[in-house]
């Protein structure tokens, strides 16, 4: 493992499969029908996914629909038990353990304490019915706040932060729009300072006009306050805005990875071109 | 047919008493148990009863109470449920009972050493209410992430500007388990830390037994700076009795149309009448 001072977290041979596995597909050189087993029909949703996220940058993963995006999100943020592969963060015990072989307790303290996660679909990452000051909340009870004043002073701050008007700060999510609900939502994400922010097409199912004032809000964030950031997108021009550096998947494989203007203007892997000329 | 000891058939009472056990050496855990039929319909009361059925012996004594008075239709007929399958004698007077069943009460009277009580659960899970899921609520537990009962009481918080919760009012038990104490008036949850008896709690309907050994530390969820507070009675007296200090109902004058209060635990008032008037 590496425990280099720029790096925020490190993650190598990562897998996730659904399904037993076969002798054929234990085999790494057997080829695969997609990402799924012609015989046992495993599906290998992530397969051997290795790469650094450097402190303070915004790293992007770009592919299509079904190339592993989201699970690996996932396993990141160890809402799903991850089936092979290690995961050291710097900011947890030194970078020394594989925290996915870390006792549920400890997942759930880096979860509350090192991790933030906004979800593509508002649902999973709020609770509708609670207040969005509630809901901001959830993540400081989590990482040990026990002070009614000092959580809602970071409730109003981040809410602010995030052009919620105060004025309704005790409405519940359910009453706000969807790009104000995204917006809750990364005040939530963002209320306790979490060095390492993962995001998961935010932006989809947004009017572009709203999508803008998100996309502005994550570049002002990661400048304001230094944290290091995953955004996954299957829109290359979120990535070229955001991302400086990009990890393309494909099949739950990294196709290709690098300085994100470098993939865009000269990929190299077949795949990559077809992505990046199909939108230019 | 004979009819069995105390109702249940001796493995049946066996497999409570295995449990209970197991419920006292881990304060505030919920152990499952397989909740018998009888011959009162579920959530009335069954959970308690089926832990006094599978403890009453032939030298204890009894006292069955539901909401502070041993003459409502529901203690009178558990009580006589338990009379007629044991041939216990039974009492009103708290200190003269070795077991007492209850329902929404801890009586004023403290416990003694050599006293079960046995309260009746509606709702073991304090989860609950934020998750539906009894699956992610045990692991909840088993990682003591008990963000969502603090949750609960923020909300509240936001809403109402105070606590609201003004019964089942979550506690933490010995530092680890977070437990709902069943309806009792937030009032009672100061009795419950550092007793001196044997507090049981039974649920039917959900299959769950409860544990609060003697002396176990009992302390009731709170903000730093929204502390647990009780409902005072300090400043009314009860119209019957001339008693204060003690959970009352507050009742409407037919007649007058006038709010007055009345000592909720009638026994305990009894007994304070009986004793003035030995007096005088
Ligand atoms: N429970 C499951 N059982 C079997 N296969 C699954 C399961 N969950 C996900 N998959 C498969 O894993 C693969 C990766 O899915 P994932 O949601 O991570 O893709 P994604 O890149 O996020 O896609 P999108 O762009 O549509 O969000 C897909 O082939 C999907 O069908
Ligand atoms: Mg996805
Ligand atoms: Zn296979």
């Amino acid at each position: 493992m590496s425990t280099h001072d720029n790096i925020a977290l490190s993650v190598r041979g990562a897998g996730k499969f659904y399904g037993d596995r076969c002798n054929y597909c234990r085999n790494e050189n057997n080829p695969l029908n997609n990402n799924i087993c012609p015989y046992c029909r495993t599906v290998f949703a992530v397969d051997d996914v290795s790469f650094d996220l450097y402190k303070g940058e915004i790293l992007g993963i770009v592919g299509e629909s079904g190339s592993g995006k989201s699970t690996l999100m996932k396993m990141l943020y160890f809402d799903q038990e991850r089936s092979a592969g290690e995961y050291y963060i710097t900011g947890y015990a030194e970078g020394v353990p594989n925290v996915f072989t870390l006792s549920s307790q400890h997942r759930r303290e880096i979860q509350n304490e090192i991790l933030g996660m906004v979800y593509q679909n508002p649902v999973y990452g709020l609770k509708m019915d609670f207040s969005s000051m509630s809901n901001i909340a959830e993540k400081l009870i989590a990482a040990g706040s026990r002070n009614v004043g000092e959580m809602t002073a970071a409730g109003d701050h981040f809410l602010d932060k995030v052009n919620i008007p105060l004025d309704r700060k005790f409405e519940p999510p359910e009453n706000f729009s969807g790009g104000m609900q995204q917006r809750v939502q990364i005040a939530k994400a963002l209320s306790n300072y979490p060095p390492i922010l993962l995001l998961d097409e935010v932006t989809t199912g947004l009017d572009v006009s709203v999508q803008a004032d998100v996309l502005e809000l994550i570049k002002e964030i990661q400048r304001e306050l230094g944290i290091s950031m995953i955004v996954v997108s299957h829109d290359l021009a979120i990535i070229r805005m955001l991302c400086d550096r990009t990890m393309v998947m494909l099949n739950g494989s990294v196709a290709e990875a690098g300085i994100t203007d470098q993939i865009l203007e000269d990929p190299k892997h077949h795949y990559t071109q077809q992505l990046v000329y199909s939108i230019l | 047919m004979r009819q069995n000891y105390a109702f249940l058939d001796e493995n049946s009472k066996k497999e409570i008493r295995r449990k209970t056990l197991k419920a006292i050496a881990i304060p505030g855990y919920q152990v499952p148990f397989a909740s018998r039929e009888l011959p009162i319909a579920r959530g009335w009361g069954t959970g308690g009863l089926q832990l006094t059925l599978s403890l009453a012996g032939q030298s204890d004594t009894v006292k069955v109470i539901d909401q502070g008075s041993d003459e409502s239709v529901n203690a009178v007929n558990i009580r006589k449920l338990i009379q007629d399958t044991t041939g216990v004698p039974d009492t009103i007077h708290t200190d003269a009972a070795t077991l007492i069943q209850s329902r929404h009460r801890i009586p004023e009277v403290p416990l003694k050493p050599y006293q079960i009580l046995v309260l009746q659960v509606p709702m073991p899970e304090p989860l609950r209410p934020v998750e539906p899921q009894e699956r992610v609520t045990k692991m909840l537990h088993a990682d003591k992430e008990y963000s969502g009962a603090w949750l609960r009481l923020f909300e509240q918080i936001m809403n109402y500007d105070s606590i609201t919760e003004d019964a089942d009012y979550p506690v933490l038990v010995e530092g680890r388990y977070v437990m709902a104490p069943s309806p009792i008036p937030r009032f009672d949850n100061p009795k419950m830390d550092n007793n001196d008896g044997l507090i049981l709690l039974g649920a039917g309907r959900e299959k769950k037994i409860c544990a609060l050994p003697p002396y176990t530390k009992v302390k009731s969820l709170a903000f730093e700076d929204y502390p647990f507070e009780v409902e005072s009675f300090d400043d009314v007296i009860c119209r019957q009795s001339g008693l204060t200090g003690v959970y009352m109902d507050e009742l409407i004058d037919e007649e007058t149309g006038e709010t007055y209060y009345q000592t909720n635990d009638t026994s305990y008032m009894q007994e304070a009448m009986n004793r003035e008037g030995s007096v005088k």
